[in-house]
């Protein structure tokens, strides 16, 4: 049997004092690393859990929120100011995953998940170059129907499967983090890495750093929200997700955020789109338009070709939503 | 440090790898709760870690040093079934029985969870009270699978069971 430890870290310096040298892994609620480690996907040799290290909601001075790393993520959208604030985050939230595995799973945990590729996932009959990097990619010539429509490489079409950061990415946030070489901040929309040459990169954390909290401003939108569509009505992973949020002024869109998940490496910030339609009014035709623009270069594949129109079709439905109108 | 286990302290394994859910029927014969998919995906070893529905497949056993876990057997018994027992057996909540430990506890968990104010997916206003609904039912119960079906007669179940604690 090989050897296996495990260790509670007490403090963010102790977390990283002990998983230092890059052997150890991060153990949050576990719903995804206990999973890819059974499946012998994740081969760490040991675990240092996080889960005692702080998970508070508060305030900033500005009027936007701190949240800790270890937060669950049930009780940031069961969070009053983050139901009353943030309504995408709430909704992108409870549109993930059951009610046990939200209970479970921490922020930063949400962030760090890996693909549900079923090709990364099946170690001894499938070829991955995020798994295996040179192996190959059985998933481009195969059962691809959840699979990146644009930002793919031709080495990995895999999908970031979180709907909590596609929430964050239309916020703006901030991911604090830190390593033995002190503390940075990086953009949520920067945090994600495409495949490129490197899937198996999918972070920009260095090694030896940990998330930290995750920072939201005050919301710029006057309304917002997230839409999921998926195979089954709940408990499924995203064929395509849109969070948005609006703020109009005079009939004209004054602030708009738009991000879609499902459809790549990364939750996709649709700032093409968004850049079409400040300015101008809000109606489900100009959102479908706006997004025929930001996905320009999508490179669908067989398999889900579809999402190209479902995701134009669901900005659309958004639109109507978040303006209360249906024209 | 200990785990509570149904009001008995157990100690945790010394493999540190052993799941929460292996600890409890591989090595304290508390077999009600199931092993479903062990992946996540169906519901089946569903217990209560301090009172909170979590999937026991997915937890290490050495993460709840320190806390309470409640399972199916802790819930109820047969000379003293819970009221979502009677109220599953009442509805035809199930008919093979695998998944139904495991539905029973995250119902009970589902209705405080309700009861505290906590919105779904399908929450219309988040900020207003949580109704009981078949719909909001459905929606916060869909981490637990049936195969065999049983879906309706368990939302009945449940409906019921709310109703009566709002009575």
């Amino acid at each position: 049997m090989m050897p296996f430890t495990y260790s509670r870290a007490a403090s963010i310096d102790q977390a990283i004092e002990m998983a230092a040298g890059g052997r150890s892994h991060l153990l949050g609620g576990g719903t995804n690393l206990v999973d890819l480690m059974r499946k012998g996907v994740e081969r760490p040799s040991g675990l240092v859990d996080v889960t005692a290290l702080p998970g508070t909601i508060e305030e900033t001075g500005g009027g936007g929120l701190r949240i800790g790393a270890a937060a669950r993520n049930s009780a940031v959208a069961a969070h009053p100011l983050v139901r009353a604030r943030y309504p995408m985050l709430a909704r992108a939230i409870l549109a993930g995953a059951s009610a046990q595995i939200r209970n479970m799973a921490t922020v930063g945990g949400n962030l760090m998940q890996r693909t549900r590729c079923v090709y990364f996932q099946d170690v001894a009959g499938a070829r991955c170059n995020k798994r295996a990097p040179g192996s190959g990619c059985d998933a481009a010539g195969g059962f691809n129907r959840y699979h990146a429509i644009i930002g793919a490489s031709p080495q990995c079409i895999a999908t970031h499967p979180s709907d909590m950061c596609v929430a964050l990415a239309a916020l703006d946030a901030r991911i604090h983090v830190a390593g033995a070489g002190g503390a940075r901040t990086i953009p949520m929309v920067d945090f994600h890495r495409l495949p490129g040459e490197r899937p198996d990169l999918e972070t920009l954390l260095e090694p030896g750093e940990m998330i930290v909290a995750v920072e939201i401003d005050a919301s710029p939108f006057a309304r917002s929200t997230y839409r999921k569509v998926r195979d089954r009505a709940s408990y499924a992973f995203a064929l395509v997700s849109v969070a948005a949020g609006l703020t109009m002024r005079a009939g004209r869109i004054e602030k708009i955020g738009i991000a879609l998940g499902g459809i790549a490496a990364k939750p996709w910030r649709a700032l093409r789109a968004e850049a079409a339609l400040r300015g101008g009014p809000a109606t489900a035709q100009a959102f479908e338009a706006a997004l025929a623009v930001e996905l320009a270069d999508a490179a669908p594949l067989p398999g889900n070709a579809f999402k190209v129109g479902l995701a134009q079709r669901t900005l659309g439905a958004v639109c109507i939503e978040l303006s209360g109108s249906d024209r | 440090m200990a785990i509570r286990i149904n009001g008995t302290e157990v100690a945790a394994p010394d493999d540190v790898r052993v799941s929460l859910l292996d600890l409890l029927r591989e090595r304290l014969h508390l077999t009600g709760t199931k092993v479903g998919c062990n992946q996540g995906a169906c519901g089946a070893c569903t217990v209560l870690v301090d009172g909170e529905r979590v999937l026991s497949c997915l937890t290490l056993a050495v993460q709840a040093e320190g806390r309470s876990v409640t399972t199916i057997e802790g819930l109820g018994s047969a000379d003293s079934p819970h009221p979502l027992q009677l109220a599953f057996i009442e509805h035809d909540g199930f008919q093979c029985g695998y998944c139904t430990p495991g539905q029973v506890c995250a119902a009970a968990a589902m209705l405080r969870e309700i009861e505290a104010g906590v919105p779904s997916y399908v929450t219309a206003d988040l900020t207003a009270p949580v109704l009981v609904t078949r719909e909001e039912v459905r929606e916060r119960m869909s981490g637990n699978l049936c195969r065999c079906g049983a879906h309706n007669g368990i939302v009945d179940a449940i409906l019921e069971v709310a109703a009566g604690r709002a009575a």
